[in-house]
């Protein structure tokens, strides 16, 4: 055994150091866990501001002796690799240990041990933990706004259905998995419209849905028969016809009729919100924002000079003003842009302000992806004979909008993120109703759990999608 | 002339349809405005305004006109986006290097804070700060002294006023001393380039910086005083403290969420950047005998600058954007003063709607003309 210098821990007193190390930092991390579990204060003799900082001191000697290098221990040297690089590392490290054991205590006896889950009213709220009563009893009013009780069904219905239907890609045979483009462009959007104005919203015009649903369901089925080359315009045009004829021509005497008869309660946009408004909003806003964003990126690298000053200046407008005044606009100075007796509903307002903003940031994102394009594939499919557009549909914006695929996934999330602003235009979707609920005087004091209940959402919501994006970046990913 | 229609056609009808869209909302709005009675202007500017404002850093009350309403919320929408940015620069600088740190810990604890603070909406967390948070902080009286100077309470932070006395001494010293810095640094880079000899600019900077100001004092007559903030009893209960400067809790919330937000995403440009400098520009640097000092210096910080700053801009520009969301919690900047406000006491809502939307619009495309012209400045010129 060689003779030890504590200063240089080195390889040929491994042992010792080991023990010595590992002990001490053991004690350090031990006192702190005591501390933060048990309020227990182990070096409670020792004067106040030592007994504060010993562990910290005691870790980093501990850490400072068990940092030998190559010790041959494959844990040791992990350790040493990851965490104790240096004594800066160190210190960082232990700061960081002695951080999360501090906060954890805390942190569940708020959310769990101290809270209070049954009960529905304020009185069972005692503890010092969250009250998950206030939550359980506002559930229905965070969910589905002020939308009547009785009536939420349609809601659970129609999102259900909404997302049936938009899970048909998964299912989709080869055979036609070439027409689920134009399914997810054109026909589901028209039956998620439908179905949100219709059947959430209510009344005799329940009946023009059931028109729509025939409508969507005969078109394709005639779809079938029409020959490829028109097919793309067949289905741009006809079921939209198909609803009109329906609507005005074929059941109109009926449809009177029956708009009187026990159709379903009218519900005014007004009511609705919570966080099935968050998705109402999202989702119409995602489906309008990407193809104007794409039309307008197209113009801004056209080779027309007016339609690219006209492309650039509804860009820069839109990104260089925040949302919340163009909502402002869409509530106050909109109307006035329109003739007396033109009525837009307060909603739909909401969502055009939206889409039309995030168009101009998806225009920007896919600009990025026109541009990265290499020359060379332009040219080639010029040399091909193809034209503009079908240049731009086949060859083009499929690789462009692969690339741009992280990109699009931040506007979303942004747009997502953007939705709580409608209480700007007193639409109150989940963050407006804590705010509403806050205010109740029978329920005060319970901002804090509204606001953290909120925030798990939107962030499981959130995350869900970055990391689904990211999957579709992986999935699409391919060498050039 | 090699006028076409193929050229013309789609021009035109786009042009024709702007213009028609344009004209119809125009149109609309004149006989709106005469049926209503509402005449068009901007003379409402120059008349009384008659409402106050609670936070405003240049002297305004009722009797001042609209303008200075404009321009007391425009300057609380810049005081906000100046702590904002300069807070959030320094938390995501650090983040983001702390993103790239060997230390596991580290480098979790970082992706966390990203992921964590990215993912929830911005209003969501301003209003956590405001109505959650810091309505926890203690009252006036029972408020513990931060550094037995300053006081943190929920009626808002309370601070030390400096009062100078000839201030422009001061100041005119410190223009002196960047004048002087600039040209060092000058002749510095001519000396090197023409006989190689290196100068220790960095110290004569700091050495410029801090003795000129300091002459200042000896010489010039400068002094500098503080104003502690004093507990007042308005009432049995009620406490203020007075003198100092007082930062009310709508700024502290405001500029707190906005400042925690962005940092994430400037954490993450700042991670790109340094990731983007390619690893054989290091080794090449290390290889021909730079010290690491001069390695970051001179090679790595310049291209990850250059990838780093364009984003980070961008950033800078939606906090200033988003500090717009003080109306949510009547913090009264630009939105909440003048298109709050100003419009529900004078009904023009075109003329103040726009103004607002011109102010933030030309905020911005200045930002970016500066931004494009120092893009330009930078860029790797290819042969």
């Amino acid at each position: 055994m060689s003779k030890i210098n504590f200063l240089k821990p080195d390889k040929s007193n491994l042992n010792t150091f080991l023990y010595i190390g590992s002990f001490l930092f053991f004690i350090s991390v031990l006192d702190v866990l005591l501390n933060s579990f048990f309020s227990l204060n182990i070096t409670g003799f020792l004067p106040g501001f030592i007994s504060f900082l010993l562990p910290l001191i005691l870790g980093f000697i501990g850490l400072y002796f068990i940092r030998i290098e190559l010790s041959g221990i494959k844990q040791l040297d992990l350790l040493n690799k990851h965490i104790n690089t240096n004594n800066f590392n160190a210190i960082l490290s232990l700061l960081i240990i002695f951080i999360i054991l501090k906060s954890i205590p805390p942190i569940l006896s708020w959310f769990f041990v101290d809270a209070s889950f049954a009960g529905d009213s304020k009185d069972v709220c005692t503890g010092s933990g969250a009250c998950w009563t206030y939550i359980k009893v506002w559930m229905r009013r965070f969910m589905y706004g002020m939308y009547p009780n009785g009536e939420q069904w349609r809601i659970n219905l129609s999102f259900i259905a909404l997302a049936l239907l938009g899970s048909v890609g998964y299912f989709a045979t080869d055979k036609f998995k070439k027409y689920l483009t134009l399914y997810y462009v054109v026909i589901y959007p028209f039956i998620a419209f439908l179905f949100i104005f219709f059947f959430i919203s209510g009344g005799p015009v329940f009946f023009d849905f059931s028109y729509g649903i025939i409508a969507a369901i005969l078109s394709l089925i005639i779809g079938f028969f029409i020959p490829s080359k028109f097919k793309f315009y067949y289905f741009l045009i006809v079921p939209f016809a198909l609803y009109v004829l329906l609507k005005y021509f074929i059941f109109f005497e009926e449809y009177i009729e029956l708009g009187k008869l026990d159709g379903l309660n009218w519900v005014e946009t007004g009511a609705w919100g919570g966080l099935s408004l968050t998705f109402i909003i999202s989702f119409f806003c995602l489906i309008f924002c990407f193809p104007i964003g794409m039309a307008f990126a197209l113009g801004r690298r056209s080779g027309f000079p007016l339609i690219r000053y006209i492309s650039i200046g509804f860009i820069e407008f839109w990104r260089g003003v925040p949302l919340i005044t163009v909502l402002f606009m869409s509530a106050v100075m909109f109307p006035m842009f329109l003739p007396a007796d033109f009525f837009i509903d307060k909603l739909v307002r909401c969502i055009i302000a939206i889409s039309l903003f995030e168009a101009a940031y998806v225009a920007e994102v896919i600009r990025g992806g026109l541009q990265a394009l290499p020359r060379g594939q332009y040219e080639a499919a010029k040399s091909l004979g193809m034209g503009y557009w079908r240049m731009h549909i086949f060859v083009i914006l499929p690789q462009a909008l692969k690339l741009v695929i992280p990109g699009i996934a931040n506007t979303f999330l942004a747009l997502v993120k953007d939705t709580p602003l409608i209480f700007v235009v007193g639409l109150l979707e989940i963050v407006g109703m804590l705010n509403l609920a806050k205010t109740n005087p029978e329920w005060l004091g319970f901002a804090m759990e509204g606001y953290v209940f909120a925030a798990i959402i939107f962030w499981i919501i959130c995350y869900a999608m970055s990391k689904y994006s990211y999957n579709l970046e992986e999935k699409y990913k391919t060498d050039r | 002339m090699n006028f076409k229609l193929k050229d013309i056609g789609p021009q035109l009808i786009t042009v024709i349809a702007v213009v028609l869209v344009f004209g119809f909302f125009t149109y609309n709005a004149q006989v709106n405005m005469e049926n209503r009675g509402i005449d068009f202007g901007y003379g409402f500017l120059s008349q009384e305004s008659s409402f106050d404002v609670q936070f405003s850093l240049i002297e305004y009350d009722g009797s001042h006109s609209y303008f200075r309403a404009y321009l007391v919320g425009l300057l609380n929408t810049i005081l906000v986006s100046v702590i904002g940015i300069i807070l959030a620069t320094i938390l995501g600088v650090i983040v983001g290097i702390a993103r790239l740190s060997p230390n596991y810990l580290i480098n979790k604890f970082a992706a966390f804070y990203v992921e964590f603070f990215r993912n929830i909406p911005l209003l969501l967390q301003i209003f956590f700060w405001y109505f959650a948070a810091l309505r926890a902080l203690p009252l006036p009286q029972d408020a513990e002294p931060m550094f037995g100077i300053s006081f943190l309470t929920i009626k808002g932070l309370f601070v030390p006023a400096f009062i100078w006395q000839n201030f422009n001494i001061f100041f005119y010293s410190i223009i002196a001393a960047i004048i002087a810095i600039i040209v060092i640094r000058i002749q510095a880079k001519k000396l090197q380039e023409t006989q190689g000899k290196q100068t220790p600019v960095l110290f004569i900077s700091i050495g410029l910086i801090l003795i000129l100001p300091l002459l200042s004092f000896l010489i010039g007559g400068v002094r500098l005083s503080f104003e502690i903030p004093v507990l007042k009893q308005l009432a049995t209960t009620s406490f203020i403290y007075e003198g100092g400067v007082s930062l009310p809790p709508e700024l502290i919330a405001l500029a707190l969420s906005l400042s925690l937000y962005t940092a994430t995403f400037i954490a993450e440009c700042v991670r790109a950047g340094i990731q983007g400098v390619g690893k054989g520009q290091k080794e090449a640097a290390a290889s021909i005998g730079l010290t690491p000092n001069q390695v970051l210096k001179l090679v790595v910080m310049p291209q990850a600058l250059r990838i780093i700053i364009p984003p980070t801009t961008n950033q800078y520009l939606n906090l200033t954007k988003n500090s717009s969301l003080a109306a949510a919690i009547a913090y009264p900047d630009l939105v909440l003063v003048f298109a709050g406000t100003a419009l529900m006491q004078t009904g023009k809502a075109i003329e103040i709607v726009s103004i607002t939307m011109f102010t933030y619009l030309s905020l911005s495309i200045s930002i970016s003309l500066l931004m494009n012209w120092y893009n330009k400045k930078i860029a790797i010129t290819e042969k």
